[in-house]
């Protein structure tokens, strides 16, 4: 079974679909040639060739508005966007067609396109590459959000995205590009989107986090196991549509939930899981539900990135402060 | 004008000092004081310093990303000289040259390179606005830098510089068609240095020539050789004029070559000939303006030798104080989100503060 880092299992999971699926085209800034940045369309190119793997003009509105003409007439394409903050200029295709052309058309029309790109701080970037923008894209009826944590998780869920019938914005988190590897089986596998995955299993507090913060919070929570804290984790693996059965039977069963998030605090992910879990849990709650975040600031630039980013510190006390509520 | 004679359409390039420093054409030779002359060089020499200290501290691990510039100091310097104080520049990210033209401090664009927000706080008295990471978003600043000096009766021009790529992307054609349409005094500078990280010029565009891309939005363009400073001199020159007396926007491709690689991450071995790189360094455009000015009794190697020692002592000092100094302050990362932080603000800076502080991180 390959052994795999993040970056290598979103390559795999393209090398696998493109050679199934004729209909899968790749293409983005340096995603052709080179690819990619960060080397996730590698050897595509030299594969597939270049009808089927190429590199754009700088044009993000153009990539994603032409994937979208693409996706109509038959392809299902999966284009890269460089950075997070380099998805912006494709906001006015992303939030008035990507996410609005079946519904539009009553079904006439649908989009079977995945945009991917690389998210998150904590590489020591220039700015706009550090954002954590997850929110603006689901807050967009229309449109499904997927950011995996690990390299098995990568492969089934990015081969879900491109199989799914609908637009998929799938965010991978780049400071764990390259922090770890995993088996990652060959054979075809996908994991379904929608579905959260309860990584730990505990009693004492529910934890929702995902993508990069599942590392940082299973590093919290191993900190709480030595304080006989037990903290069950849930990675989301899909933000939208957010598996709701998933975050409320655990809270049910632990009373307790805490949220962290790397984006800003304010408005955030967070903040519907906490809406969610009041109206459906509340009764259940034996502490004020909680957030660890960013603070509602822009990303600093990394001399002072160390201030911003939520930190597995900030994670164990605010596990304790929400175990020890009243206590 | 020269935008007349210099139509890309004929496939002309504006060049009057050749790759070996000769002058092609005498009554091309702008008039520039001697002192200016041998000033230029010292800035194009300085910024070919600076940057390749700054490489060699990202390589040393004292530096976070950097963007060299080496190969492209003439469009830079040469640009930026013909602007006059009281005109604006919105530059992207690679114009080092033209930063130092305009009198910044190598500490301040050390500091933004470093990782700390300081560094895009320009002394007030230099007009350049930030560094702008999101392709050609920064052409569009320029257009309006200008149409309010217009309006405000003010006779002051804008510059704004982008790459070959930056052409591609929907801010430079909404820029260059309302700088059209109100007749902007913004002169728009397309350092075309042949490559976009690892994508050639020609995926970029179908066009012949970048400078052409005017004509569609009802103004003037103009290629210039970029290794040429007095080509790049005497176009941005006519271009400001011409600005300036409200007749308009300018194009001007700038044509010349990334010798480094695009930033500190990139390989660009992995998608280019070592070949076309070595072709490029025969065209340095330091090289030729130096044989230039010997020939005008200008300069000497004597006074290249201590001239870039000098020149070196300063960055490393440069360099040194913004390792000292040049962490970011806390407080500065929740002080200029607005004019005055909101209640929430408050709250979380003070929250985020004991934090640190309990930990000694403070
Ligand atoms: C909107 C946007 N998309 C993508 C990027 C990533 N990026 C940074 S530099 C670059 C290539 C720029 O090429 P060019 O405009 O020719 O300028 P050069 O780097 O050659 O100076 C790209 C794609 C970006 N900074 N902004
Ligand atoms: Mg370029």
């Amino acid at each position: 079974m390959p052994v795999l880092n993040n970056v290598q299992a979103v390559n795999y999971a393209l090398m696998q679909e493109m050679e199934r699926d004729p209909s899968v085209v790749v293409f983005g800034e340096d995603a052709g040639y080179e690819g990619g940045v960060f080397r996730a369309t590698v050897d595509l190119q030299e594969k597939f060739g270049v009808e089927r793997c190429f590199d754009t003009p700088i044009s993000e509105s153009g990539i994603v508005g032409a994937a979208v003409g693409m996706a109509i007439n038959g392809l299902k394409p999966v284009v890269e966007l460089q950075f997070c903050g380099f998805t912006y200029p494709a906001f006015n295709q992303i939030i008035s067609h990507v996410s609005r052309m079946r519904n539009r058309s009553r079904g006439r029309f649908t989009l079977p396109m995945v945009i991917r790109f690389p998210s998150g701080g904590g590489i020591r970037a220039l700015e706009h590459h550090s954002e954590s923008p997850e929110v603006l894209f689901a807050h967009i009826p229309g449109l499904k959000i997927v950011m995996p944590s690990t390299p098995y998780d990568t492969k089934g869920l990015l081969t879900a995205a491109i199989r799914d019938p609908d637009p998929v914005i799938f965010m991978e988190p780049k400071r764990i590009y390259r922090a770890f590897k995993q088996e990652v089986p060959e054979e075809d596998y996908v994991i379904e989107i929608g579905k959260a995955n309860v990584v730990k299993e505990g009693e004492d507090l529910t934890i929702v986090t995902w993508g990069a913060m599942v590392k940082d919070t299973l590093k919290a929570v191993e900190e709480a196991n030595k304080k006989g804290i037990f903290p069950e984790v849930i990675d989301l693996r899909t933000i939208a549509p957010l598996d709701r059965e998933a975050i409320i039977q655990s809270v049910k069963k632990t009373g307790r939930i805490l949220v962290v998030q790397e984006a800003v605090k304010s408005f955030g992910v967070a903040s519907e899981i906490i809406a969610l879990v009041n109206e459906k849990a509340f009764l259940h709650l034996e502490a004020p539900p909680a957030r660890v975040a960013a603070p509602d600031i822009i990303v600093p630039l990394p001399r002072g990135e160390q201030y911003y980013m939520p930190n597995p510190d900030m994670i164990y006390e605010k596990i304790l402060e929400v175990v020890n509520f009243l206590t | 004008m020269l935008v007349d004679q210099y139509s890309p359409f004929e496939g002309k390039m504006l060049q009057i000092l050749d790759k070996d420093g000769n002058v092609l054409d005498e009554s091309l030779v702008p008039q520039i004081p001697d002192e200016d002359l041998v000033k230029l060089m010292k800035t194009m020499l300085y910024t070919r310093t600076a940057d390749r200290k700054a490489l060699m501290y990202q390589r040393q691990g004292r530096m976070l990303t950097y963007a060299p510039n080496e190969g492209q100091e003439a469009c830079q310097v040469g640009s930026a000289y013909a602007l006059a104080k009281k005109d604006w520049m919105a530059p992207a990210f690679r114009e080092l040259g033209a930063w130092l033209q305009r009198g910044v401090d190598l500490k301040t664009i050390f500091l933004y390179w470093y990782g700390n927000e300081m560094g895009s706080k320009v002394a007030d008295d230099i007009r350049i606005l930030p560094v702008s990471i999101p392709i050609s978003s920064q052409c569009l600043h320029a257009v309006g830098l200008a149409m309010a000096a217009r309006k405000r009766g003010l006779d002051e021009v804008s510059i704004a510089y982008f790459g070959d790529g930056g052409t591609s992307e929907g801010d430079f054609h909404e820029a260059l068609n309302l700088a059209g349409v109100y007749k902007a005094a913004t002169v728009f500078f397309c350092q075309n240095n042949q490559w976009s990280i690892s994508v050639p010029k020609h995926f970029q565009t179908a066009s012949e020539t970048f400078a052409q891309k005017a004509y569609a939005y009802g103004f003037k363009g103009i290629k210039v050789d970029g290794n040429d400073i007095l080509a790049v001199y005497v176009a941005t020159k006519e271009a400001v004029e011409r600005g300036r007396k409200g007749e308009g926007p300018t194009l001007i491709e700038g044509y010349t070559y990334r010798l480094g690689p695009h930033t500190t991450s990139d390989d660009p071995t992995r998608y280019r000939e070592e070949q076309e790189v070595d072709e490029w360094r025969e065209k340095d455009p330091i090289k030729r303006f130096r044989i230039y000015l010997e020939r005008r009794g200008l300069w000497s190697d004597e006074m290249e030798k201590q001239f870039v020692q000098e020149a070196d002592e300063e960055v490393e000092r440069a360099f040194k104080e913004v390792e000292q100094s040049g962490n970011t302050q806390f407080d500065d990362i929740f002080k200029y989100q607005y004019e005055k932080m909101t209640p929430l603000l408050e709250e979380q800076y003070a929250e985020y503060k004991a934090f640190f502080q309990e930990r000694g991180m403070l």
